[in-house]
């Protein structure tokens, strides 16, 4: 049934009013560039045409965000396809090929102008005139240039499209570009993570879907409200952290105790993300629960902040968090300034015993 | 033109050129282009990877214990397979053991890898080959509900069941949004299923979808998260306690039991749903013996799935190693990944510059310069390409042999190989199956062979999963709980300078790492994966690679609508973000010479 309701008939019927909507509409025209009068086009699009068109495009990636994205428990990944959007264009899973999938998105894009949501997984290179990564013989950037220019808004899925991710760590051999930088007449929102989560991917869209807006995003571009936070704020090993309790070397006491692994190298400390809160898969778990530090995979340029297992010294965010987290506080910044020496061991069970300062 | 290659294929570039560009349904960027003849016979077949990240180059400098994180981020379907490969290799080149449990775990989760792209590959990407979606509709409940009885105790076959789902497919079509479905070939002469077999697959196509998402738990559970799990050098990084302080933040017997549940239910859906839905598939299909290719010549497998920790010769390898030259059973040859003489690469045909080309270079060796250039009979310019000339360099790919010979790798591989071996686990399967669809040994060299060989390894790995399952629990049991050894985690205790080779079978086929540390760095690694096997281009001496060879001789209804394409370079399960090579930043030349 669901598959018969219009945009506005979904939107409608999650509680939203019809001035809202209207607003909603007005944003979309303003985002295109077009005048307020187009808001009333739009709007009689979406009170008519069904389902919100989705086009997923490629570039230099490797898929875990598709892959990501169909692991999703609420909503599962078919109720989204077959209810929520269509899915019009996305070579990952479309039967279409060759020209007619070329057909399918230029369909797309002529007949929903301004009413589809253009989603990127990837990122497009710039060396060697774009020919890294080609798309029907033509540079991806092409594809990609073409597609947002009638998009309402851009959706830039996982950290490639967000950041450039691992094609773009040092020293970036095909100039692989995140999106932002190449479109720059859109709303664009950053989902980063390698890849995010499913139900963050999901619960973006749904939001869109469901309050007629986007998601209220901060500085970055990112969605408050998955990315306010970083995963340290919500670890459940933070308790150990604040105690000063470290796994000191993998499959250690610490280790089979849950302890902080901070000295280990996470990153959680420095990485906005909703891992220690949603978990992964239908909160099965989430890298630190299963013993292995946050590499920090949302993170802008994480491949090149020195090795996953040397620890954080750079600590200074530490400083906005309220007295209970002194001792933590301790603990890290001594450790952080020593670099795992005596120093910081003793720093740590001086902490322990409660005798820190706050230097 | 019509030549014969030197691996004895007949090629005529004379017909209409056909070109499929984007290939969907696979992971990454590929490019196909065919010549048929005035009956639409494919008479020449070109294959172009239409991708390059670079990754092997931003791993120069880097920790050796970074790099399976690097190398994940090659390939997000075959998710962890480049991580494992990659530890292995730095294990091999640092002298490093790992725990037996590290080892049972390892492979539970190459494994459940396994199990997961063999199902998301039948289901998603390779099914609609074979499925026309549209035509359930036309299907009767009652009788579907029979089909799926007749063959399978799977329990949602009611026919309500069908009912309903028809009810929303129909819904969905008639929406007139189809969404993925959209500009199919639906209604091709190609689709053989009846409508009722159509709708089965339809339904079995959505519980799949809802599977798969449970079926990964098992990463979630060692490695913390899916797609991309977390490994360590060393061993895993999971801590098992089972009943001390803590044991509620490691795995514990309520982790074990989660795993232990998910791979009962992938046992079940394997038997009751993936198989019976190959054999009456595959029923409808097997007089399109189509497709076979290098299958029936050349064939590759490095092995995978060590029984006990840290011994990688054949005996100890669950997964068959060999190499079959020339369609010679009974000749299984050894494969050796240090020996420069066996596993070379080439770029003849590639977009990449050697010195001396005629010669091919082992990976340890890896040379590597871009040079993307179209020959003088490409049609159209450098950013718009109507045809490539494969007379000339037109692919990112660059072109791997085995002595000197193209291979085919991959489940099929696998399966012919432990045939030949004479293996009951991979023989007595093969046998049942061809029974089961009266066909001789020879049908498996096609794409129903490939995509049936699939299935049968899918089965095989989740039983496997069981095994080493319970092997971790007998071993727990004795009291080992260790996980890691962490002799040689710091880097002082390291060689100065050290290579290594780690290897594994992706699910698309054998995949092997080389690296070279020097002073604690990354001084080279190189990477040859599954598909630039399979997809490889031709070398100078013109032999062809496995997916160019199995377009060759195949009917096509309309070279218009594309299907019969798909299908047979879907049967690889290509993986197209996985053919990286190393280049210099703007194009600047970068020698990369090891030794």
């Amino acid at each position: 049934m669901a598959a018969l309701e219009t945009f506005y008939d979904v939107i409608r019927r999650q509680g939203i009013s019809r001035r809202s909507f209207l607003k909603f509409c007005s944003l979309a025209a303003a985002s295109m560039g077009l005048p307020p009068a187009m808001a009333g086009r739009i709007a009689h699009a979406m009170e008519t045409k069904p389902r919100i068109p989705v086009l997923w495009v490629h570039g230099l990636e490797c898929t875990c965000c598709s892959e990501s994205f169909i692991r999703s428990a609420h909503p599962l990944a078919k109720d989204v396809i077959l209810s929520m959007i269509s899915l019009d264009y996305d070579p990952v899973i479309m039967a279409a090929a060759g020209d007619q999938a070329e057909a399918a998105l230029e369909d797309t894009i002529q007949r929903y102008k301004g009413n589809y949501i253009l989603a990127v997984e990837g990122n497009p290179p710039l060396n060697e005139d774009g020919m890294f990564c080609i798309v029907g013989g033509k540079p991806f950037t092409e594809q990609l240039k073409h597609a947002a220019k009638d998009a309402m808004a851009v959706i830039s899925w996982g950290s490639c499209a967000s950041w450039g991710c691992v094609q773009a760590a040092h020293p970036n051999p095909t100039q692989a570009t995140p999106v932002h930088k190449v479109i720059t007449d859109k709303p664009v929102i950053k989902v980063p993570g390698c890849p995010p989560i499913a139900e963050v991917m999901t619960g973006v869209v749904t939001y869109m879907l469901t309050f007629g807006r986007l998601p209220e995003l901060d500085r970055q571009g990112r969605p408050k409200m998955f990315y306010s936070q970083r995963i340290h704020d919500k670890c459940y090993r933070r308790p150990h952290f604040d105690a000063g309790q470290f796994v000191e070397e993998w499959d250690d006491e610490g280790a089979r105790k849950g302890y902080c692994l901070y000295k280990m190298g996470c990153k959680g400390p420095t990485t906005y993300n909703a891992c220690s809160t949603t978990r992964w898969n239908e909160g099965v778990s989430f890298p630190i629960q299963s013993g292995h530090g946050c590499i920090g995979c949302s993170e802008d340029g994480f491949w090149d902040k020195g090795s996953f297992y040397e620890r954080l010294t750079d600590i200074k965010q530490f400083g906005i968090e309220a007295n209970a987290d002194k001792i933590g506080m301790t603990a890290a910044g001594v450790a952080g300034a020593a670099i795992a020496t005596h120093a910081a061991l003793s720093a740590v069970k001086r902490a322990r015993a409660g005798k820190g300062e706050n230097q | 033109m019509s030549i014969t290659t030197p691996n004895g294929f007949n090629l005529d570039n004379s017909g209409r050129r056909v070109v499929v560009d984007p290939v969907t349904r696979i992971e990454g960027h590929l490019r196909i282009e065919v010549n048929v003849d005035e009956d639409n016979v494919i008479r020449n077949a070109v294959s172009t990877g239409t991708i390059w990240r670079g990754l092997e180059l931003i791993l120069r400098g880097r920790d050796p214990r970074d790099a399976w994180a690097f190398v994940q981020r090659i390939c997000g379907v075959c998710t962890g397979t480049h991580a494992l490969t990659s530890v292995r290799a730095v294990e091999d080149a640092l002298g490093i053991d790992i725990p037996e449990n590290a080892n049972s775990i390892r492979n539970i989760m190459q494994l459940c890898l396994y199990v997961h792209d063999h199902i998301v590959h039948f289901y998603h990407l390779h099914a609609l080959d074979w499925v026309d979606v549209v035509s359930a509709l036309n299907a009767d409940p009652r009788a579907t509900s029979a089909l799926a009885q007749s063959i399978s105790s799977w329990p949602l076959s009611s026919p309500g069941y069908f009912r309903d789902l028809q009810t929303r497919l129909r819904k969905f079509v008639e929406s007139g949004q189809l969404g993925p479905f959209k500009n199919g070939y639906w209604g091709h002469p190609a689709y053989k299923l009846p409508p009722e077999a159509n709708l089965m697959a339809v339904a079995h196509y959505l519980e799949a979808l809802d599977f798969q998402k449970d079926l990964v738990k098992i990463h979630a559970v060692y490695g913390g998260k899916n797609p991309h799990p977390n490994w360590l050098v060393g061993g895993v990084p999971c801590a098992i306690n089972l009943d001390g302080t803590g044991a509620v933040g490691a795995v514990n017997m309520e982790r074990l039991n989660l795993v232990s549940s998910i791979i009962d239910r992938t046992i079940a859906f394997t038997e009751q749903v993936y198989l019976p839905d190959l054999i009456a598939i595959g029923g409808f299909y097997k007089d399109w013996l189509h497709g076979g290719g290098l299958s029936s010549k050349n064939l590759l497998s490095y092995g995978d799935i060590p029984d006990r920790a840290n011994d990688y010769s054949p005996a100890n390898l669950m997964l068959p190693r060999g190499a079959i030259i020339d369609g010679k059973l009974t000749e299984i040859q050894d494969v050796d990944l240090t020996d420069p003489e066996q596993v070379q690469e080439f770029v003849g045909h590639s977009w990449y510059k050697y010195a001396d080309e005629s010669k091919g270079l082992h990976p340890w060796e890896g040379v590597t310069e871009p040079h993307y250039q179209l020959g003088p009979k490409a049609v159209g310019t450098k950013t718009d390409i109507k045809a490539v000339d494969e007379g000339a360099k037109y692919s990112w790919l660059k072109a791997p042999r085995w002595r000197g010979h193209a291979m085919e790798v991959g489940p099929l591989a696998r399966y012919v190989i432990g045939y030949a071996q004479g293996n009951p686990e991979f023989k007595e399967p093969v046998d049942k199956l061809l029974r089961a669809l009266d066909l001789p040994l020879e049908a498996l060299f096609s794409t129903l062979g490939r995509t049936a060989a699939r299935g049968l390894e899918c089965e095989w790995a989740a039983q496997k999963m069981r095994y080493f399952q319970d092997k971790l629990i007998a071993n727990l049991k004795a009291g080992d709980l260790h996980t890691a050894n962490v002799g040689k985690w710091e880097p002082s205790t390291w060689a100065r300078d050290v290579k290594g080779v780690g290897f594994t079978e992706a699910p698309r086929g054998a995949l092997g790492h080389w690296i070279h540390i020097q002073n604690t760095k990354i001084a080279n690694y190189q990477c040859v994966v599954p598909t630039t096997w399979n997809g490889s281009p031709r070398d100078l001496q013109g032999n062809i690679g496995a997916f160019e060879a199995s377009l060759l001789d195949t009917p096509m209804h309309d070279p218009q609508q594309p299907l019969e394409i798909l299908r047979t370079i879907h049967s690889f399960d290509p993986c197209l973000a996985c053919s990286t090579h190393v280049m210099s930043p703007d194009g600047e030349t970068t020698i990369v010479t090891v030794r």
